[in-house]
Formats: structure tokens, C-alpha cells, sequence
């Protein structure tokens, strides 16, 4: 089959006329000789089949950035039919340089200039005609997101495709040690062939910039921004979230449970109440991944998550972060498993993994609602806002301090100098499209790792088959006895690690679970609870729900995007080491001041 | 000719990039986002807090951080006549 790549810089619409080429059938895949995903579609072209490859969005093939070495890499591994190069035809007198760059590896290559509409508002004219010549390659002018244009390039590039014969990579490789006279001949070519206004004209853009980048506004604007994207993601979330879990227990009182309740014993249970529930658990995530990339393409392609690492850089840098990690740790305030896939936008991968590492720690909504209904139990009502909003307080400053001590370790290398791209609009096409290949890629890859993990902490908590699920005799209880040395000393008793090894699943569940261990429910559970426990004990607990490792499938997402073991490994210990720390200094400080 | 660091112009002020004394990778983004010598540059605005700066160049708009921005320098326009 043969083979083309897509190159181009970022924000020239690459991804935008991919889409437009390849529908809904683009899958991620691994490519030898890289260690990031990309994607790919196999398209009918000319008469046969061919296989069309996104590589990442590059400023220089030469370059050291982890994109720019990703592109070559794959370009020095894989065999190319042809190059589809796309730039910004506004921009063209710059991004010719990675035309010529591709130009000079001898690789077959056809030029795409879009956004043909967008130059044509700012005076930009190309002619067609000169600049094939010049460049000895195919040009064709579109727009890949209205679509004009479109069906002349899907011709050129069949046609290109046909004739072309596939270079072997080993030349390529050669040639991509040298650089010459690009600067000269890029010169040329645009004498020839473009035509620049000299001075821009004042357009929307530098009008939105005008107030969205206030010196004095630009701030509050963005909060306010976030504030308004938070609550439309949450809100309308909930209620297809409370649907689907609505739904799937529909399906088991209706169907599953008459179906399987004449199985021998720990059948039923272990279908239902593991493998089922794990199902359920995936279920639970996947309005909210959709609902947030539908979001995060308008914040993203609008051009404003930008201007949002503009306005936070200064904070943001010290901490070795961007403004663009402050979004998604917003963002994971509503749900970290989302805000951790949404740090795809960071290219470079130490900056990533740091940001990774930080969001965790945001207070996500499955942990506020154990953190309400125990505060409910054993603070006095007026007390309760006081004690919720200072764990919002911890989760700021275990974000913080974590991003100060691991910022050596991810230093990011890579030079801080971003596009700020004129604002665009979206089209629909282009936002549900995000949001269904995301959905696609947590259910393929986080779904194992999620459905494995409720079933061992179910057969956790219910065997021994003769002990009480949840009881001190299970594997779970039994582990909560062995863990008694190290939880003793936060206050934190046998029933209660119970419920943290339940809360490991997802932390919608630790209420649940207490309520299973200690056989109440409701308002039952709730003054048992503040008999058992005082308020250090029960602080201490949530200090430790907050911190401690977040949940399976914010875990099995830090696994999927970091494709490494022993981050994932640190991600997981970290949190529950500074957790324990911070417990133990409160509970023993707390008694030793006589509370 | 009177050059200055890039990091030091105000708000719409106009200049010449004159010379660029950066490391490979940084000199290697900056190309590719159109930072040559000789090409004129605007800068639009720079954030509170000692932020990032926004320039233009052609085109395009771009933010630089200021110790980026400090390896860069500029004929302000008006200074070299």
C-alpha cells in the first residue's frame, strides 16, 4: 500500500484538511522508530488504497524540539510515497522554508496552501502557476475548512500519488544531515510568486486582542472565560452522566440480574459487581471526555488557549509550568481524567509529563462529594464551608509544591515561543470530530486497565467467600489490619482504610463503600460515623482522599499518555507519600495540641 | 547604529531585528517563526507581572518570553537615521 505523510506547521489547518480527507475512520497507531502515537487512515485514492499519516505539527524538520525529532525519525523509518506539505498561505513567507526542506530530502511532494480564504482578507496573492515551477512540485490553493479548493487537491494528490515511486530512506537519511542555501532560495521564490502587503491592516483580531490581552482586563476575562467553560461542561454533564448510570442499572435489574442470579455463587457477583460495575465505571467517563473536547476544540481552535498562556505565563513560569497547564489543571477540578488527556496541546514532553504529574492533585468533583458528606457528618454546619474550601486550599498547594520540586526534573528545554494565530471559528464538523476520537481512544486504551482494576478490588473486598463483603475478614480487611502500623498514626482507622482501598476505583464509591463496611446507610451511617470518629480523625481522612492516588482511571490515563511504566510508577507513589506526610503532620500535630 | 535588547521596547514601538545571539534550538524556532536579521518587528504588547511579550513580525503574531527576548537585538526605528 502506499503511503503519504502530512507535514506542515502548526495552526495551518493540518489537521482540519486531515479530517476532511480521512471522515471518522483516523485510528492512533505506533510507527517504528518513534515513541508517540499518531494518526492514521486508510482512503480509497485514484483507484487503490492508500494509507495517510498525520505527523505533528513542526516549525523545521531540522529543528531539536521532541515533535521535530518525532517527524524525522519517522521520516528516516518509514518508506513515504508523497509529502502532502501544507502551510498557511498568509504566512507563506515564512513557512516556505519547510516546503524547501522537504523539497531537499528528494522526497516526492505536492504543496497545499490553506486557508486561501483567510490570505485573500489580509492582500496575499500567490500565483499558482510560478510557484509550482519554482518549486518543481505540484500547488494547489484551498481552504480545508469550507471546503473550496478541496476537490481540485484530492484530484492533484491522486494524481501525484499514482506517479510517484517511494524513496528509499536511507537516502533521506543522508540527506537530512545537510542544510544549505534554503534562506537564497526561498528568496527567490516568493519574488517570483507571492505578493505581501507591507504593513497589515487592522483586522478582528487585533481588535479581540485589544481587550482579551488588557493588561487589566485580560485576566478577570479569563477567569471568567474558565469559569462559564467549567460550569457548562459540569453542569450539562451531570445529567447524561446520572443517564448513563441510570441507564446501566436499568439493564441489570431488567435483564442482567435474572439472567445470572441462578449461577453458582460468586458468579453473579463477580460479573456484576466487578466486571459490570468496571463497565459502568468506563461508561460514567465518557459524556464528560466528549462534552470537554467539545469545548476544548472551540478554546483550542479559536486561538484563545493562546492568549491564555500569555496572560499566565508570568505565574506559571516559575513554577516551570505554561498557562496552558493552568487551563487543564482548572479543568481538573471537574475531572482529572479529561484535563490529563487535554495536556496533548503541550508538544513538548517534559512540560507534559510535569503538568501530568500536578493535575492530579485537583480537587475533582467524585472527591467533593465524600468530602461534603463527611463534613455534613461531623462539622457543625456553620464550620463545613470553612473546612471544604480549606482542602481546596491543599489541593492548590500540593499542585504547587509538587511543580516546585519536580521542575528539575522536567525541565523543559524546549524555547517558549508560541503563535498566537488570528481568532477563527470552529466548524461543528471539526469539533465533534475531536471530541469522538477522543471518546475512542480512553475506551480503547484506559477500559482494560479500568475493568481489570474493579474486579481485583472486588474480589478484594469479598473473599473469603464466608466473610462479610467489606468486612475485616476479607483481603481487603486483611490488608487494612497489615496497613494498621502505617494508618494508626493518621487517625486513620480499619474500616476507614477499607473504604481508601475502595476509593482507589473511583472516588464516587468511598461513600458507597462505607456504607457496605459499616452496613448503614444515609443519615444511619452519618451518626455512627461522628460517634466513631472526631473531626481530626475525620480531617485527616480527607486530607488523605484528596492527595493519595487519584483514581484507576485517572490512573490508567497517566499510563496511556505517558507510555512509561515508571512515570506512571511515580505518579502513583509521590501523591501517596506527600498524602501520608501531610495526614500524619496534622492528626499528630493536631493532637499534640490537645484537640 | 544604535542597537537595543528586544526585552526594552515599549508597546508600539517599531525595530529592525539587527542580531540574534541565541543558542541552536532557540535560533532554529525563531527562524522558523520568522525572526531574520533585517526583518522588521512590532511590539504589540507585554504581559503584567514581567510576562511574556507579543510581537509581530509580518504576518505573524507571536509570544516570546523576556529572557527569550533578551538574546535578541534591534535597531528601534527612528534610531538609526
Amino acid at each position: 500500500m502506499k503511503r503519504i505523510a502530512l507535514l506542515g506547521m502548526p495552526n495551518t489547518g493540518k489537521s482540519t484538511f486531515f479530517n476532511r480527507l480521512t471522515g471518522a475512520s483516523a485510528r492512533v497507531g505506533n510507527w517504528p522508530g518513534i515513541t508517540v502515537d499518531l494518526m492514521s487512515a486508510k482512503v480509497l485514492l485514484g483507484g487503490a488504497m492508500v494509507e495517510i499519516i498525520d505527523l505533528p505539527g513542526v516549525y523545521d524538520i531540522h529543528g531539536f524540539s521532541d515533535d521535530e525529532l518525532v517527524v524525522r525519525h519517522f521520516i528516516e523509518n518509514n518508506p513515504i510515497d508523497l509529502v502532502l506539505i501544507i502551510l498557511n498561505t498568509t504566512q507563506i513567507e515564512r513557512q516556505l522554508s519547510l516546503a524547501l526542506q522537504v523539497k531537499q530530502l528528494g522526497l516526492p511532494a505536492l504543496l497545499l496552501l490553506n486557508m486561501a480564504d483567510e490570505a485573500k482578507k489580509y492582500g496575499v496573492t500567490v500565483d499558482i502557476k510560478k510557484m509550482s515551477q519554482a518549486m518543481n512540485m505540484p500547488v494547489v490553493l484551498l481552504s480545508a475548512k469550507y471546503g473550496s479548493g478541496y476537490a481540485h487537491a484530492y484530484q492533484a494528490i491522486s494524481n501525484a500519488i499514482q506517479a510517484s515511486l517511494p524513496i528509499a530512506t536511507q537516502q533521506v537519511s543522508e540527506k537530512l544531515q545537510l542544510d544549505d542555501q534554503i534562506e537564497s532560495t526561498m528568496e527567490s521564490v516568493l519574488k517570483q510568486a507571492v505578493q505581501v502587503p507591507t504593513q497589515m491592516s487592522e483586522n478582528l483580531t487585533t481588535r479581540l486582542d485589544r481587550v482579551l490581552l488588557h493588561p487589566w482586563l485580560g485576566l478577570p476575562l479569563f477567569f471568567g472565560v474558565m469559569y462559564l467553560l467549567f460550569q457548562a461542561i459540569f453542569i450539562l454533564g451531570k445529567p447524561l452522566q446520572d443517564g448513563v448510570a441510570w441507564g446501566l442499572g436499568l439493564f441489570r435489574g431488567g435483564v442482567l440480574d435474572p439472567l445470572l442470579h441462578n449461577l453458582p455463587a460468586p458468579l453473579p457477583g463477580l460479573l456484576l459487581d466487578g466486571i459490570y460495575n468496571g463497565v459502568g465505571t468506563v461508561a460514567a467517563f465518557v459524556p464528560i471526555i466528549v462534552l470537554f473536547f467539545l469545548f476544548m476544540a472551540l478554546v483550542e481552535d479559536s486561538g484563545y488557549l493562546s492568549r491564555a498562556a500569555f496572560l499566565m505565563d508570568a505565574l506559571m513560569a516559575k513554577m516551570g509550568l505554561d498557562g496552558r497547564s493552568f487551563v487543564m489543571m482548572l479543568m481538573g477540578f471537574g475531572c482529572n481524567v479529561p484535563a490529563l488527556m487535554g495536556t496533548r496541546v503541550m508538544r513538548s514532553r517534559s512540560l507534559r509529563l510535569l503538568t501530568m504529574l500536578v493535575i492530579p492533585f485537583s480537587l475533582c468533583s467524585a472527591r467533593l462529594q465524600v468530602f461534603v458528606f463527611i463534613t455534613s457528618a461531623l462539622f457543625a454546619p456553620k464550620n463545613a464551608p470553612l473546612v471544604l474550601f480549606s482542602l481546596y486550599l491543599f489541593s492548590f498547594a500540593a499542585a504547587i509544591a509538587t511543580a516546585l520540586l519536580f521542575k528539575k526534573r522536567y525541565a523543559n528545554n524546549e524555547p517558549f515561543i508560541l503563535e498566537l494565530p488570528p481568532y477563527r471559528l470552529p466548524t461543528w464538523r471539526q469539533i465533534v470530530l475531536r471530541g469522538w476520537h477522543e471518546v475512542r481512544h480512553f475506551l480503547g486504551r484506559a477500559s482494560k486497565f479500568i475493568i481489570a482494576g474493579v474486579v481485583m478490588v472486588w474480589i478484594l473486598t469479598h473473599f473469603p467467600q464466608d466473610a462479610a463483603p467489606g468486612g475485616s475478614d476479607t483481603w481487603a480487611g486483611m490488608i487494612g489490619h497489615f496497613l494498621a502500623p502505617v494508618l494508626d498514626p493518621l487517625g486513620i482507622n480499619q474500616q476507614l482504610a477499607i473504604a481508601l482501598i475502595f476509593g482507589f476505583v473511583a472516588k464516587e464509591i468511598v461513600i458507597g463503600s462505607l456504607a457496605v463496611i459499616y452496613g448503614l446507610e444515609g443519615s444511619a451511617l452519618m451518626s455512627t460515623m461522628a460517634h466513631q470518629l472526631d473531626w481530626v480523625q475525620a480531617y485527616s481522612f480527607m486530607l488523605f482522599t484528596l492527595i493519595y492516588t487519584p483514581c484507576l482511571s485517572t490512573l490508567a490515563t497517566l499510563k496511556t499518555e505517558s507510555r512509561s511504566n515508571a512515570y506512571t510508577a511515580l505518579a502513583l507513589v509521590w501523591p501517596l507519600a506527600l498524602a501520608w506526610l501531610l495526614s500524619f503532620a496534622f492528626y499528630q500535630g493536631a493532637r499534640a495540641l490537645g484537640y | 547604529m544604535n542597537t537595543v535588547r528586544l526585552s526594552t521596547l515599549k508597546p508600539g514601538e517599531s525595530a529592525t531585528i539587527a542580531a540574534l545571539h541565541t543558542d541552536e534550538a532557540l535560533y532554529h524556532r525563531l527562524a522558523a517563526m520568522g525572526f531574520r536579521i533585517g526583518k522588521r518587528i512590532d511590539l504589540v504588547r507585554r504581559a503584567k507581572f514581567a510576562g511574556p511579550l507579543h510581537v509581530r513580525i509580518g504576518t505573524t503574531d507571536i509570544m516570546l518570553r523576556r529572557s527569550d527576548a533578551q538574546h535578541i537585538d534591534v535597531t528601534p526605528a527612528g534610531a538609526s537615521e
